[in-house]
């Protein structure tokens, strides 16, 4: 499971990683182990998505978002 | 004396950096640019308490000291460089209440460096609305700093930040993170090879090539010699020092900072689900933009009216009062038809400026970024793009520099490349006159002709841009990793300050930029049209006078003197002048009009005798297949230094030309070519149009490109092909039309 194959109102914990392939930007924007991150916006034609990443809300594409790897922790009531 | 203290403004980007920097400084600020660099250096005078001046520079927005583009390793190689005249005596770091973690994490990088650093909270107006609650004096004493509780919109706390400042000695220098932590082992070695410098500036040098490759970066000499390390575990030690610093970060903010979510209330979420909708996102964006389009093109009508007459009023205001001499001459026919020629701009690109400025300061530019990106994408653009190709139908100077925010260095200089071809507001003033000579009235469905036409040029930049930019996708082999990252600020009601800023500091560079090549040009163009070398220039009356004894006038001339006593007579007669008189009134006519006929015979001749017309007849035969003649081939030529020179040097070159006021489009429509035939007609008409729809000629642009790219090589590429492109296209247009 990653940030790319969540659904509208769905948040994830990031999970570990011990790759370093994220860009240094990435991170230091919150994207840590232990960081949660939501799912608020798809654009037109399914890329960028818009997440929610432990407070800084971020654009970025499906590519970069199926780099970081999560848990989900909360099923919102999907609409 | 009082003295100096130097400030630099740092902060993450959207955190209210700039209207610190307002509030701060008022309107004693400058914006220039750094060295050899297009990066927009602020500046600005700010009285401390005490009869202190504080000179404050406001740095670029960035996340982190770990550079990913220009604008912020520009903020590193101040910070590293304590010669730099402007390194800071004092650092004031810009924060956002609502995302205060992140930009703490900046704010410990700063303090790494040993420089006093104060915290500014700005924003401290939403800290209610949000559940937010901050123990200042608790956190002061965990960072080891002092904290100005902010609101620049209320206009709080800016005399706290004014009473830091002047204080700055007291603030503490001592760094927050010891780099041993990140890597005992590498740490020590740095140091034993390099034991006269500061551990953390090294490690930041050492590192600042790792995410950010196309610019070359001054180095501290020494350290170019210690790779010990490959760039993976630098990477790695890194990621470490991130995860370390938020560790900090969050231990401090767990005692100091409580946000109470339940009382939270954010437009953002609502405000998004409409503004990024997939259908709805689209129209409201498509309905801003037209409304842009009509401001430009119809709002800013009225004013533009109204200093093209106060202009045309001066000059004859010049030639009526001041004794007649090459002075007068100079002044009404060269400077003031040039500098009207740009003044005219002033309420177009105002207009542009005022929205783009809106749009970037509401926030609601991110969104647009983020609705384009998939759209961009095949052109080898990113949503970023989208900005710069906007603003480039005002002026592809701004819009160039805009690319900045593009960490992509591909997409990033196919940006730069193709935004030349999107209608920028110099070619405005060619087309609307070319339109207005050569395209029929008359309406389809509703819409003029003219409107059309117009509106198709538009496109066919816009067009033209998309299509060589994907041409260039293919064709450029340039290995980039793609990183989009765009952050979506909240929403807020602009600044008026801050807008209006932005609109009199662009409107005000654009029109002295483009101002002094303009007037140059018409200086020269004046000069060279008025003097000749040869006996045919010192001869010219006597040749004429003699021509016209054998021949009788041009037919040009004859056609000159027969509308205008047709139009005398047909207004003599409506206001009921009786025939006798009028017969007699005619024949005085007559003889006044042939007399300033064989003037401006004369005067023509001298022209195309002057230093102006040997050059242009020399690159007529260049010009001749396109349908222009040697008067309009000097104008394309003088173009090539900004577009919108076209009209005032065809001004210029007519009006050296006749001894009368008259408009330039009436003179243009009176242009025959040898066959007798208006020269501008529809053949012709179309490929002007379509040669400045397409050639690269803009002076300052080139300059531009060729300072962010680094390298003559892009701008010459650039020349080279849209200037042939162009030819080509005017030529096939022509030939086919004719």
């Amino acid at each position: 499971m990653t940030v790319a194959d969540l659904r509208y109102g769905q948040k994830g914990i990031i999970k570990d990683f011990t790759e370093h392939i994220l860009p240094i930007k990435l991170l230091e924007l919150g994207c840590l182990p232990g960081n949660s991150v939501e799912l608020l916006q798809i654009a037109p034609f399914n890329d960028p998505i818009y997440i929610n990443l432990s407070g800084s809300h971020l654009a970025i594409r499906r590519s970069l978002a199926a780099l970081i790897e999560l848990e989900i922790i909360e099923e919102t009531q999907a609409k | 004396m009082s003295k100096n203290i130097n400030v630099a403004l740092i902060g993450n980007p959207n955190t209210g950096k700039t209207s610190v920097f307002n509030q701060l400084t008022g309107l004693k600020q400058k914006v220039g640019n750094y060295p050899g660099i297009t990066v927009e250096k602020k500046e600005g005078i700010c009285k401390l308490p005490r009869g202190v001046k504080a000179h404050i520079l406001d740095l670029p927005g960035t996340y982190s000291l770990n550079t990913t583009s220009l604008d912020e390793s520009l903020v590193v190689e101040l910070l590293l460089n304590k010669n730099d005249k402007d390194y800071p005596d004092v650092a004031v770091v810009i924060s956002d209440v609502e995302n205060l973690k992140r930009n703490l994490f900046l704010f410990t990088q700063i303090k790494d460096l040993k420089i006093p650093t104060i915290l500014v909270v700005n924003m401290a107006d939403r800290m209610d609305r949000k559940g937010i609650s901050l123990d200042v004096e608790a956190m002061e004493k965990k960072l080891d700093t002092k904290i100005a509780l902010v609101s620049t919109r209320k206009n709080t706390g800016i005399e706290r930040i004014k009473e830091l400042i002047a204080d700055y000695k007291s603030i503490s220098s001592k760094p927050i993170l010891d780099p041993n932590r990140i890597s005992p082992e590498y740490f020590d070695r740095l140091k034993k090879t390099f034991p006269q410098n500061d551990l953390y500036k090294l490690w930041l040098v050492i590192t600042q090539d790792v995410n950010f490759m196309p610019i070359e970066k001054k180095r501290i000499q020494d350290a170019t010699d210690f790779t010990t390390k490959s760039k993976e575990e630098l990477k790695k030690l890194q990621h470490k020092e991130t995860v370390l610093r938020y560790q900090l970060i969050n231990n401090i903010l767990k005692e100091t900072y409580k946000v109470d979510f339940m009382a939270a209330k954010g437009l953002r979420a609502s405000l998004d689900k409409i503004l990024t909708h997939k259908i709805f996102g689209y129209l409201i964006f498509f309905v801003i933009l037209l409304t842009i389009f009509q401001a430009i093109f119809d709002w800013s009508g009225y004013p533009m009216d109204f200093i093209d007459e106060q202009f045309a009023m001066a000059a004859e205001w010049i030639k009526d009062t001041l004794p007649p001499g090459l002075f007068t001459d100079l002044l009404a026919e060269g400077i003031i038809a040039g500098i009207g020629g740009i003044v005219i701009f002033i309420p177009q690109i105002a207009f542009l400026f005022l929205f783009i400025s809106l749009l970037e300061e509401s926030g609601y530019m991110s969104r647009v970024v983020f609705l384009m990106d998939r759209l961009m994408r095949p052109f080898g653009l990113s949503g970023k793009s989208v900005v710069p190709l906007i603003s480039g139908n005002a002026c592809a100077i701004p819009a160039i520099m805009a690319t900045r925010t593009i960490e992509n260095w591909k997409e990033r200089l196919i940006t730069i490349l193709v935004t030349p071809f999107t209608t920028c507001s110099a070619r405005l003033p060619v087309y609307l006159i070319l339109i207005a000579l050569v395209i029929p009235e008359g309406k389809f469905m509703g819409l003029s002709y003219q409107a059309l036409t117009l509106m198709l040029l538009y496109m066919i930049g816009f067009g033209m841009a998309l299509l060589s930019a994907m041409v260039l996708n293919k064709v450029l082999k340039i290995k980039t990793r793609s990183i989009f990252m765009v952050e979506m600020p909240t929403y807020r009601l602009p600044l008026l300050k801050n807008v209006a800023y932005t609109v009199i500091e662009k409107t005000k560079s654009f029109v002295l930029g483009a101002g002094k090549i303009i007037l140059a040009i018409s200086i020269v163009l004046w000069f060279l049209g008025s003097n000749g070398y040869s006996d045919d220039f010192e001869n010219a009356e006597s040749i004429v006078t003699e021509r016209i004894e054998k021949q009788g006038l041009s037919t040009y001339s004859k056609n000159y003197i027969q509308n205008n006593i047709e139009s005398y007579r047909e207004s003599a007669l409506n206001e009921g002048m009786a025939p006798n008189a009028l017969q007699d009134s005619v024949v005085l006519l007559t003889s006044e009009l042939s007399e300033r006929a064989v003037a401006q015979e004369v005067a023509s001749y001298k022209l195309e005798h002057s230093y102006i017309g040997q050059a242009g007849k020399a690159f007529e035969p260049l010009v001749k297949p396109l349908g222009y003649d040697w008067k309009i081939g000097i104008a394309v030529l003088t173009s090539f230094a900004a577009r919108e020179v076209f009209v005032g040097t065809l001004a210029t070159i007519y009006s050296v030309g006749s001894d009368e006021e008259e408009t330039i489009k009436n003179r243009m429509a009176a242009e025959l070519d040898e066959d007798g035939k208006p020269l501008f007609n529809l053949a012709s008409g179309i490929s002007l149009m379509l040669f400045y729809a397409f050639a690269m000629q803009c002076m300052s642009t080139l300059a531009i490109v060729k300072r962010e790219t680094n390298s003559w090589k892009w701008p010459l590429i650039q020349l080279g092909f849209m200037s042939v492109f162009a030819y080509i296209i005017a030529l096939i247009a022509y030939q086919i039309l004719i």
